[in-house]
């Protein structure tokens, strides 16, 4: 009976305006979401912003204020942990330290009833790569085992969502880079909905789908990895993905596809179709690395002064003052056309037009900057 | 003994090439050993050499001569069987009880106390503060016959008018069950606080119910606590002689009483002594056999 319960066919995970309050805090406020059934979804933010709450509400380990939730056309929005079709690789793994790694795996397909444990056991080992460990404890493991051993005891139950509480977190970096890839790859091959926590911002690029970047219990921009990163529509958006440089400007007028604004005397153009406010009041937008050393375009700024420079390999980044004192990043990609500029030289800066973008001007030009490295 | 011989081995100094003893291991050792020598080692040895003497012919109370004569563990064994045997029946039952009583206390106290937990834990060891003897006298007036817990249930229509509670086997294991409650509650906290409540969570998550999750988790998990809780609950309570004594009546003996009156009343020394090794061995015994039942090495 739990088998058909399974096998059945999935749906879309929906998130209807739920809520979570804890006394007077909001760790989640009026969140809608829909992901895709068989997508790799992450949910991206800084710590404290209701990810990991909202993760915990999917699971059934907590239940919202507000709101419901369903899988396809069935609310599981009460509906106790052990009943859904969900399982979770927690933050540090939880493996059962008295159990071997077989009995890791199997425990869920034991609780359900299942037939053929040994076999499918035996599938889900290799599908980790680590068949030949299945007699050991966890205690003999190494960190990087222990979390594969994770996924494969949740994957095993064949569930319509996997739920990812900040798996890479307790990993090395080199270790994580390969994790990520594997993770990647165990989800393309099982095909289940993967929803992914995090609050780094690189790990989140590589693997998800979709990213829905929250930020005080509210999701801030939902999209892609290019669509967040080249068009943010938050000021918080912009600067917690990658590096962003934003100068506060008026909109002069928005006319033939393109809005003109003015930021202390400079003439700057944008695409309508990249602002994201109806404000006069904007923030201009635009990524170091969209910035050149030069002074032909449309988009540009001159008797600016280096103040800063560090050669980082691939690139040397450049810091940047405007006639204003606003300091500005620009990286420099080192190939043929590299200016090698030192401290104190005049330069120009220069943009295209398609590379910027406004943002509403109400906003903290420094809301997520600096946050991506927390915990 | 391994860290003894790591201390000796690393010491030796290349230079030279003399062995040089590094004594510091041993010194830190000698109190310890020093006091168990005295204390220990030795009236064990004493106590064995006693248990073999015999009482020469028209010889005075007390006085005896090492005959080495093994019959003496035979009789002492077949003399006292009854208590012997009630020994070991009343300690298990205590343990038992206890552990009924001590696992939901530790489970209340590890994962549902919040901030009360640092006061539960106190008031758990709260009674070592009184003396264990007055304690176990206080159970007298507890059980006694105009006590709270008789008059209550001689209210109920089908207890007896002449129903006691104070010499009774019932008082001796209540009065053993209690005094070692502590003991039996302090190590379950130990290992069930240490358990991670996400591997709870986890069993949750995979298909668990709270039940499920208590016998599958929960209860292997804490077994070191519950092994460790036994013994410290059984061991001593085998060997009580002080719960039969001052709760019980002649019929309700413990080993102990037997060997406590051979002692100080009797003055019949190997007779004493000879249970006293009976006893040790047979706890010895069960002890391993529980180990290696429970193959608590295995765990963590």
């Amino acid at each position: 009976m739990a088998n058909q319960k399974v096998s059945q066919d999935t749906g879309d995970l929906v998130l209807n305006r739920i809520s979570k309050f804890y006394g007077d805090f909001k760790a989640v406020d009026d969140l809608s979401l829909t992901v895709p059934d068989g997508s790799f979804f992450a949910l991206l933010g800084p710590s404290g912003c209701g990810k990991t709450t909202t993760l915990r509400m999917i699971a059934g380990l907590e239940e919202p204020s507000q709101g419901t939730i369903h899988i396809g056309d069935t609310d599981i929005t009460t509906q106790k942990p052990y009943r859904r079709n969900v399982n979770t690789v927690f933050q540090n793994y939880a493996l059962f330290p008295h159990l071997t790694i077989f009995e890791n795996v199997a425990f869920g397909l034991r609780r359900r009833g299942i037939k053929d444990v040994k076999t499918e056991v035996d599938k889900a080992l290799a599908l980790v790569e680590l068949g030949h460990l299945a007699e050991r404890k966890p205690g003999q493991l190494s960190g990087g085992q222990q979390q594969r051993i994770a996924v494969a005891r949740a994957i095993v139950n064949r569930p319509e969502v996997l739920l990812l509480d900040e798996p890479l977190g307790a990993l090395d970096l080199k270790l994580r880079r390969q994790m990520q890839i594997e993770l990647k790859r165990i989800q393309m091959e099982v095909g289940i909905t993967f929803i992914h926590v995090t609050h780094d911002q690189e790990e989140a690029m590589t693997m998800a789908d979709t990213i829905a970047v929250m930020n005080q219990g509210k999701i801030e921009q939902m999209g892609s990895a290019t669509d967040l990163y080249e068009a943010p529509r938050t000021a918080f958006v912009a600067n917690f993905l990658g590096q962003c440089n934003l100068i506060k400007a008026k909109v002069q007028s928005r006319a033939g596809g393109k809005a003109v604004v003015t930021a202390k005397g400079h003439t700057f153009e944008i695409p309508l179709s990249r602002v994201s406010t109806e404000n006069d009041s904007i923030l201009l937008g635009v990524r170091p690395e969209k910035l050149r050393l030069d002074d032909k375009g449309v988009n540009s700024i001159k008797d600016c002064v280096v103040t800063d420079r560090s050669f980082v390999g691939t690139s040397t980044q450049y810091l940047v003052r405007t006639p204003w004192d606003l300091e500005l990043v620009v990286f420099e990609q080192n190939d043929e056309g590299l200016h090698d500029l030192h401290v104190g030289d005049k330069v120009s800066l220069e943009w295209d037009p398609e590379h910027t973008f406004g943002l509403d001007g109400a906003q903290d030009v420094n809301a997520g900057a600096d946050l991506d490295d927390e915990e | 003994m391994a860290f003894l011989h790591t201390a000796t081995g690393t010491s030796s100094g290349p230079k030279s090439g003399i062995k040089s003893k590094s004594w510091t291991p041993y010194l830190l050792l000698a109190p310890g050993i020093i006091w168990l020598i005295t204390f220990f080692i030795f009236p064990i040895i004493s106590l064995a050499s006693t248990s073999t003497m015999v009482r020469p012919e028209g010889a005075q109370i007390g006085t005896y001569v090492q005959e080495l004569r093994f019959q003496n563990y035979i009789d002492a064994f077949q003399a006292n069987q009854e208590q012997y045997v009630r020994s070991f029946v009343y300690a298990a039952l205590a343990t038992i009880l206890a552990l009924a009583i001590a696992y939901p206390l530790a489970y209340m106290i590890a994962f549902k106390s919040g901030k009360y937990r640092n006061i539960l834990l106190v008031l758990v060891v709260a009674p070592f503060f009184t003396s264990f003897l007055l304690r176990t006298v206080a159970w007298t007036q507890i059980l006694g016959d105009e006590g709270p817990i008789v008059s209550t249930l001689k209210l109920l229509p089908f207890v007896d008018e002449s129903m006691r509670l104070t010499s009774t086997p019932f008082a001796v294991v209540s009065g053993l069950t209690y005094n070692f409650l502590p003991f039996m509650t302090l190590p379950l906290y130990a290992s069930l606080e240490r358990i991670d409540p996400r591997t709870l969570e986890a069993s949750g998550d995979l298909y668990a119910n709270a039940f499920t999750t208590f016998r599958k988790v929960t209860v292997p998990l804490s077994l070191p606590g519950v092994v460790a809780g036994t013994l410290l609950t059984f061991i001593p309570a085998a060997g009580d002689y002080i719960n039969a004594a001052i709760l019980g009546n002649p019929n309700t003996r413990m080993i102990g009483n037997v060997i406590e009156s051979r002692f100080f009343a009797v003055v019949d020394y190997p007779t004493a002594a000879a249970l006293s090794f009976t006893l040790m061995a047979t706890i010895l015994i069960l002890v391993t056999l529980y180990i290696r039942r429970t193959k608590t090495d295995e765990l963590v």
